[in-house]
């Protein structure tokens, strides 16, 4: 049961086949079997998973109108509140931290009957693109046990690799939900900015952050990100306007007509060169399904690391003021009469881990007079130039397309000394944030070389989310006839795995 | 490009409210020479007749009509706090105490 996509096991439910109860408990034990090597949860909360399902078995039974989700479990990334369940956002400094609500994208989950098993692990504050920045330990790719599953998401990207959830709740500030996607050999979806309400996520670079769906099929995808998408009051910068229409895109999808633009710039040198063959055979396939392929050029891409590198930390430096260890989290050194300051200084220093203090640094600098112009002024700059490239590519091209990674995994504890070649991971990712328009990683098959997933990135003008489904449904239908079995299958089997 | 002195990222972290060790110090003045050199490549096409983007939506502000709504109880609002007294967040203190 736990290798069935969540529609299928929606579909399962429906039919009485199984319960909510048994299916989560499948994947319980899934976790008990398989975490202690993979890493994936920062916390299982089995007693409310179980309670959650029990809840929905029995609607169902009374006859109520449930949800197309309703019963299937989800892994919860720990960045989201949850009223009462353990939330550390990766980092020290929350230990221990139940939160006294939830989050808008945990209510309409809870709403729709999808059954949260427990918080993934994180790159602490979703600052990184390996999982190693969390304070409670890396997590591994199911794939290779020895390689990063991607971040800052990597624990909700793991748990679907590892079939310890069908579901995941993702978040993407240069590339978090999709750059694991691309490495796990899963489906991650970034919406337009807006799209999926924010309150209750912790918050890292406001003007990029944005919450999303993460699965193991595009329609399982799709019937997520209608779940969580939506307005919501609690959000000023959530756009009020209708979900675009995502379940029916990747039900049909059809790409015939549809015009995709090959972002020059994000391919060629740097990229691995089984990353460029399986991209170019995608090409192809969607080719082969109607689709017209056009060559388009954005060339102020080349600055968005650069001007991402200034605009985040500089956001992440005024966000993370809020830790301050007077109204919740950890407090360290208040006694003998310390001052605030003096614990603010000693919480902060022993909370957080390197890389978030390297980011703070970095963006009070940044933002310090004198300084301003020259970097967090001039990155601004380049944010509308990336805008603009982007406004004039969708003029001739209805998506764009690159590969999602320039590599494939890398092995835990090789990029971890050296901040600037971790921070090029996300170099085909970051420009979508700059513009606050949606991205999706589709997985595209191993790199010849290493064996390893690669993901195909698809990029949508703001709230046209679904046009991104109809390309990455098509591309999974070729692969799927090409292959005869998803990627998956070809999933190395897990110690201890039944 | 400018580079960082060990007092300078000193400095930057006082106003951070970070406690420092000197390694911590040392490390990040390193760093942030390379990481400042990377980054400085914007200003390459930062000219002066682009308009700078603080944000991807045209943004307004948003209001709601003046009315009371359920929220947190004091219990539920105190309930992470490292300390509290009387239904109010406990804190070290702020002014000296001859203030």
């Amino acid at each position: 049961m736990i290798r069935l996509s969540a529609h299928e096991m929606a579909s399962a439910l429906e039919a009485g086949e199984t319960t909510s109860e048994k299916l989560t408990q499948e994947h319980l034990d899934r976790i008990s079997s398989v975490d202690a090597d993979v890493h994936a949860f920062l916390y299982v909360d089995t007693e409310g998973a179980l309670a959650q399902a029990r809840g929905v078995d029995a609607a169902r039974k009374n006859g109520e109108k449930v949800g197309p989700l309703a019963g299937v479990p989800l892994a919860l990334k720990d960045v989201m509140v949850q009223k009462g369940v353990p939330t550390t956002a990766g980092s020290k400094i929350l230990e221990g931290w139940r939160p006294p609500y939830d989050a808008t994208v945990v209510k309409k989950l809870k709403d729709a009957g999808i059954v949260i098993l427990g918080k993934t692990n994180m790159d602490e504050f979703a600052m990184g693109s390996s999982t190693e920045n969390s304070a409670y330990g890396p997590t591994h790719n199911p794939w290779d046990l020895s390689r990063i599953p991607g971040g800052s998401g990597g624990g909700s990207s793991a748990s679907l690799a590892a079939f310890e959830a069908p579901l995941a709740i993702g978040t993407d500030t240069g590339g978090s939900i999709r750059q694991p996607a691309a490495v796990t050999g899963t489906v991650g979806v970034k919406p337009t900015y807006g799209g999926v309400s924010r309150y209750g996520l912790i918050a890292f670079s406001s003007s990029l952050d944005q919450a999303g769906p993460c699965a193991r099929t595009v329609l399982d995808a799709a019937l997520l990100h209608e779940v969580i998408a939506g307005h919501d009051t609690h959000d000023a910068t959530s756009i009020d306007a209708p979900v675009p229409q995502v379940v029916k895109a990747a039900r049909d999808g059809n790409v015939k007509g549809m015009k995709i633009g090959v972002v020059k710039e994000l391919n060629g040198d740097g990229y691995q060169a089984g990353v460029r063959s399986r991209f170019e055979e995608s090409l192809e396939l969607l080719a082969k399904a109607g689709a017209e392929i056009v060559e388009v050029s954005c060339p102020n891409f080349e600055y968005a690391l650069a001007a991402y590198y200034l605009i985040a930390p500089s956001e992440c430096s005024s966000n993370l003021a809020r830790f301050d260890a007077m109204r919740y989290g950890i407090r360290v050194g208040d006694e003998n009469g310390a001052s605030a300051e003096s614990v603010m200084n000693l919480t902060r220093e022993v909370g957080f881990g390197r890389e978030v203090k390297r980011r703070i640094i970095l963006g009070t600098y940044a933002l310090s007079s004198g300084y301003y112009d020259a970097y967090y002024g001039s990155a601004q700059k380049v944010r509308t130039l990336i805008m603009n490239d982007f406004t004039k590519a969708f003029e001739t091209a209805d998506v764009l397309v690159s590969p999602t990674c320039p590599t494939t995994a890398f092995k835990i504890g090789e990029k971890a000394n050296d901040p600037l070649a971790m921070y090029l991971n996300d170099i085909a990712t970051i420009p979508v944030n700059m513009a606050g328009i949606g991205g999706m990683s589709v997985p595209c098959g191993l790199a010849p070389e290493d064996g390893l997933p690669v993901g195909f990135q698809i990029m949508a003008p703001a709230m046209q989310d679904q046009r991104m489904y109809s390309v990455g449904a098509a591309l999974e239908a070729s692969l799927l006839t090409e292959w005869g079995a998803p990627l998956l299958s070809r999933i190395p089997a897990l110690g201890g795995a039944k | 490009m400018s580079t960082l002195s060990r007092a300078d990222v000193a400095n930057l972290a006082r106003l951070a409210r970070i406690e420092m060790t000197d390694q911590e110090l040392e490390d990040l003045s390193t760093e942030m020479d390379v990481i400042l050199t990377a980054v400085a490549r914007v200003q390459e096409v930062a000219t002066s007749d682009v308009k700078p983007t603080s944000h991807p939506l045209p943004l307004r502000n948003v209001v709601r009509a003046d009315v009371v709504t359920p929220s947190l109880t004091p219990e539920a609002a105190l309930s992470g706090a490292p300390a509290n007294e009387e239904q109010r967040f406990r804190v070290p203190q702020i002014l000296g105490e001859e203030a």
